[in-house]
């Protein structure tokens, strides 16, 4: 008999995404599509919301590492693409999985894999280019960044920038997704937020904005001069948050803006909870 | 003098370097310190200026003062142009502020001659020591050996930093000799010999001794001039060749000559940097490094300089069509290298996924193999791409034509039906 077929809703984290698997199997259903609250449901077939229980969510985890050491990390990575419908082709993987054993794994031209494999390397390219690209700005001790990536980065850029300045509190927020890395002696935390205003520099960082533009700007060589590879290598989409490609009035200091280090220093406190 | 005026100095004197690479090496966290390199070892990229070039490192110079006279250098003494040096403090405190704002992956250190090479050596290790032990820096460092430097400076230079460079500046003994009669061959490969011979050294200690300092683990590489001189593409691929398997150098790096100053023994003032033969070199070069080739291979005394229209792994295999079609389900990781438009990454995904399923054309575009260069060349089960239909003479026409898309518009020619390419 063949399974039902319904519209999943789950809670947007990825043990949740693990739960729909979960449900999926116990309730002997095919969803054919999942997604969370807030992109609403555009079907007629009935919803069934997830609940995300982490006892089941392990027990997943669990059957996908007695099959393949390979499964998984595809899957955590997969989760933080930009691929639209990602939940969906993850679930095909499993199911695939499930029913044929791992073998097809290792064919990164597979049907099942080919999506996902393409998004994670877009993921791979967009997480080297930022390890580079992010710019940080100082604020009475603490370091500030914004980006704008496609992909949920934030998860995986994590270790690298802490162990990188393990002894400097930081925070990285992502315009795209809404969420904000903070980090401070050595704890970390990722957390939603709507909005995020960096304040006006100080007069140390106005002046290490200066100091970069210029070596940036005097380090080209003229007779060299090729925009094109430059576009190649450095797209114009990361540079509306890169110090070097800004406007005059990023570069001036603001003696009087209090007001903004002393709400970055609340939000790092929130890390020690 | 301002801070951001030596900056805007000494970084516009540093900048004809050509390596700005922090490859090759893997600091991890270390606790108290500041920094680590790129999780891969390939380094890591912080942004591209206007040419194109990526800037990894605070590229600069401790001082732009200059004993010699070096006829093609920007910084050489009888030149007037505004003079600064950096005083250790200043230089490290700069990295690592631009260090904590991840602007850079960390320093490349080089200097004018300042009274000597030892004083000025000196000069530079005080700086370096300073950002590893005071400021606890654990980021890249790369430095320039200047030639004629006492061997007990070298050591402790190369025990600060991770990369080391002489550069040799010339192809020839002759060129230097007539361009910078103050600097000798000998001095330039002395120092050399000596990085080649303690990274050897280092790299056997470390097996014994976990905790041996470790001497310049990123290597060395070095730079030379292109067109300031006569010298031909063969002379300079040999001369590579030759300090890869010598020196064990991990890069040697071509600078295209910009006429900085008017001088009888040097190109014209007007002259254009010979951008396409530089690159044309760089892609001679890499064939030598990951591909197997051999310099003798690429040129002879027949084709002494490369062509300019064909990327050096076309015009080699356009030579040796005999060795084509190469089969891609069967053949080894070597041939496959030697198809034009399949690389490193490439021809191990090729061998990764034969592993696991038949390959046909569909697989390899999908697998992200480009083709248009590639499909002349191989053949999937046997077969050729659908469609392709060419002969010796079409064949190269139809390369010529690929390549002239990606060359600057002075260098590409217009093709004609009625051209008739050899």
């Amino acid at each position: 008999m063949a399974w039902t077929e319904l519209c999943y809703e789950y809670d947007g984290s990825f043990n949740g995404l693990l739960c729909c698997i979960f449900d999926s199997y116990t309730r002997r259903e095919t969803p054919v599509s999942i997604r969370t609250a807030e992109q609403g449901q555009l079907s007629l077939k009935p919803v069934h919301t997830v609940e995300t229980v982490a006892s089941h969510a392990k027990r997943i985890t669990k059957s996908l590492q007695a099959r393949t050491p390979r499964a998984l990390p595809l899957i955590q990575k997969a989760y933080l693409t930009c691929l639209p419908d990602k939940e969906l082709y993850i679930y095909r993987l499993v199911q695939k999985l499930y029913r044929e054993g791992p073998s097809f794994l290792k064919n990164p031209t597979d049907p099942v894999v080919y999506p996902l494999h393409t998004a994670v390397r877009h993921l791979a390219g967009e997480l080297e280019k930022l390890r580079g690209f992010i710019r940080f700005s100082e604020f009475d001790g603490i370091y500030a960044a914004e980006i704008e990536p496609k992909n949920r980065v934030l998860p995986a850029l994590r270790s690298h920038f802490c162990s990188r300045f393990a002894d400097q509190p930081f925070l990285i927020y992502d315009r795209t997704h809404r969420e904000i890395l903070l980090y401070a002696n050595g704890r970390w935390k990722i957390s939603p937020l709507d909005s995020f205003t960096m304040a006006r520099p100080g007069k140390t960082e106005a002046a290490y904005r200066k100091l970069w533009k210029t070596f940036y700007d005097t380090i080209a060589i003229r007779e060299r001069n090729n925009p094109r590879c430059q576009r190649t290598h450095l797209p114009l989409r990361y540079r509306a948050v890169m110090t070097e490609f800004q406007n005059e009035s990023f570069f001036q200091s603001k003696e009087e803006s209090a007001s903004a280090p002393s709400d970055m220093r609340h939000l790092i406190a929130g890390t020690d909870q | 003098m301002e801070l951001l005026d030596k900056l805007t100095i000494l970084a516009d004197a540093a900048k004809y370097d050509a390596a700005c690479t922090s490859s090759g090496v893997k600091r991890r966290y270390q606790k108290g310190r500041v920094g680590n390199t790129a999780s891969t070892i390939n380094g890591c990229c912080h942004s591209f200026s206007a040419d194109g070039r990526c800037i990894t490192l605070l590229k600069v110079l401790m001082t732009n003062c200059c004993i010699y006279d070096c006829k093609y250098c920007i910084n050489r003494r009888s030149n007037d142009i505004r003079r600064a040096t950096f005083t250790p403090r200043e230089l490290a405190e700069l990295t690592i502020g631009f260090f904590r704002r991840n602007y850079i992956e960390g320093l490349f250190l080089s200097s004018g001659v300042l009274k000597n090479a030892d004083y000025t050596t000196e000069h530079m290790i005080e700086a370096l020591s300073l950002l590893r032990n005071e400021y606890r820096f654990n980021g890249y460092i790369h430095a320039k050996t200047i030639p004629g430097t006492a061997p007990e400076l070298i050591r402790q230079l190369g025990l600060l930093a991770d990369r080391l460079s002489v550069n040799i500046e010339l192809p020839s003994s002759q060129a230097l000799s007539r361009l910078c009669p103050e600097k000798s061959k000998q001095a330039i490969f002395a120092p050399m010999k000596q990085i080649a011979h303690s990274v050897q050294e280092n790299r056997h200690d470390l097996i014994h001794y976990r905790h041996t300092p470790k001497f310049a683990p990123a290597g060395q590489s070095t730079q030379m001039i292109i067109g300031a001189t006569p010298e031909s593409d063969r002379h300079i691929l040999h001369l590579s060749q030759g300090l890869y398997q010598k020196y064990r150098l991990k890069r040697v790096f071509y600078s295209a000559y910009i006429p900085v100053v008017e001088h009888t023994l040097l190109p014209s003032r007007d002259t254009k940097p010979p951008l396409l033969r530089e690159h044309r070199l760089y892609q001679a070069d890499w064939l030598l490094r990951f591909y197997g080739f051999t310099a003798e291979e690429l040129l002879d005394d027949a084709h002494p300089n490369f062509d300019p229209n064909l990327d050096p792994k076309c015009s080699w295999a356009l030579q040796h069509l005999e060795q084509f079609p190469v089969e891609v389900c069967s053949a080894d990781y070597e041939m496959l290298l030697r198809v034009p438009g399949i690389g490193t990454v490439s021809a191990r995904r090729i061998l990764f996924v034969r592993r696991n399923c038949r390959l046909t054309f569909e697989i390899l575009k999908k697998l992200r193999i480009v083709l248009k260069r590639a499909q002349y060349f191989i053949t999937c089960n046997g077969k050729m791409a659908e469609g392709l239909r060419f002969n010796e003479t079409s064949l190269r026409r139809s390369l010529l034509a690929l390549e002239a898309k990606e060359l600057p518009a002075e260098n590409a020619q217009q093709l004609s039906l009625f051209d008739h390419t050899e």
